[in-house]
């Protein structure tokens, strides 16, 4: 399965690890919604670092879609929540 | 995987939108491939904008950071002849500078960040420009129009995905450029009308840098007089150094009088 870190590039993720990464992507999911920025910030870059750490970055010039696609590492929570609900961080 | 899978979503729709639409799916890849272009060269020109940001409030730091250093010299001076109330008001202006300049040097490190990622990203997308354009000839040469279309798709999403990101990467840095700029403007706005070029300089009755030069005449005529009734010829670091012995606080007091009356 591949994931996109916006901003950084692509990693190749096994299926195995897709149970710890749905746990993280919960916490995250959940502090989004209760706003609670410290709970974010924390579980959010152990999302991210969970999927460096444990995937296999692909080259540049690798042409592939991503299964799944998370926001820049530097994204507020406000920002996610943007990018969940509106137009305003992906350009047409 | 609800955040993740909802993010992807809503982006690839993104992405695919922006993607077209031709009568022969391989004319597809070549208009695609003019956007890439396109959008090469906007990330460049982002580059060129965030460094040139960058190397304004380097300017402005570097501005300021010698007027901090002058106003350090001269409370060191005004010390050295016993002037603690001149030494006092250079450094309290000082201390305003400090702030100023340790709140562009934050915005200096997001800008060199900003700038950073924009060139990260602009390697990333030449990267798979350069695959791109390789896969497209490859599939032109190889397929027919209807054979090629699953072809197509797969390259198209690939790079229209990369597209969707980098867009996303210059308008980020868009953003926080513009906001950096404001301030930058306004930073600038105040070393032009002087407020901070002029701190030390002429304009105030009660001037450091005045005061100062007029006690270190008169501690220069003083130290020349010792010189000559000692035999010896004047050292000219003698008085900067604030070491010279012969004029006693008290005399310098008196001179000081004498030099404003």
């Amino acid at each position: 399965m591949i994931v996109r870190i916006l901003g950084e590039g692509q990693w190749e993720v096994s299926d195995e690890h897709l149970v710890e990464l749905n746990k993280l992507d919960e916490a995250v999911e959940k502090a989004v919604e209760s706003g609670d920025q410290v709970t974010f910030s924390q579980s959010f870059s152990a999302l991210l670092d969970s999927v460096r750490t444990e995937g296999t970055h692909l080259p540049d010039e690798t042409l592939h879609d991503s299964d799944l696609i998370l926001p820049p590492s530097d994204a507020s929570l406000e920002e996610v929540r943007e990018l969940l609900e509106d137009e305003g961080l992906i350009p047409g | 995987m609800s955040l993740m899978k909802r993010i992807s979503l809503i982006f690839r729709s993104k992405a695919n939108q922006a993607l077209d639409k031709a009568e022969d799916p391989r004319q597809t890849l070549d208009y695609s491939y003019q956007r890439q272009q396109d959008l090469l060269v906007k990330v460049r020109r982002g580059v060129a904008d965030v460094a040139t940001s960058r190397k304004r409030v380097e300017l402005q730091i570097n501005q300021l950071e010698q007027q901090s250093n002058k106003l350090q010299s001269q409370a060191e001076k005004a010390i050295s002849v016993d002037r603690e109330d001149l030494a006092r008001e250079a450094l309290t202006r000082k201390s305003g500078l400090t702030t100023q300049i340790n709140d562009l040097r934050v915005q200096h490190a997001q800008l060199q960040g900003e700038e950073e990622k924009l060139t990260l990203a602009q390697q990333r997308l030449q990267a798979k420009v350069e695959a791109f354009r390789t896969r497209k000839e490859t599939i032109k040469a190889t397929y027919t129009a209807a054979e090629a279309q699953t072809r197509i798709n797969e390259a198209m999403s690939g790079i229209g995905e990369e597209m969707g990101d980098v867009g996303m990467a210059i308008q980020r840095a868009e953003d926080k450029t513009a906001q950096m700029q404001a301030r930058a403007g306004a930073v600038d706005e105040l070393i032009a009308s002087g407020a901070l070029e002029d701190v030390t300089a002429i304009g105030r009755g009660d001037d450091i840098a005045r005061e100062l030069d007029a006690m270190s005449k008169e501690s220069d005529v003083e130290a020349e007089l010792a010189a000559l009734k000692s035999g010896s010829s004047p050292s000219p670091g003698a008085i900067e150094g604030g070491n010279n012995t012969q004029a006693t606080p008290a005399q310098e007091e008196r001179q000081k009088e004498e030099g404003q009356a």
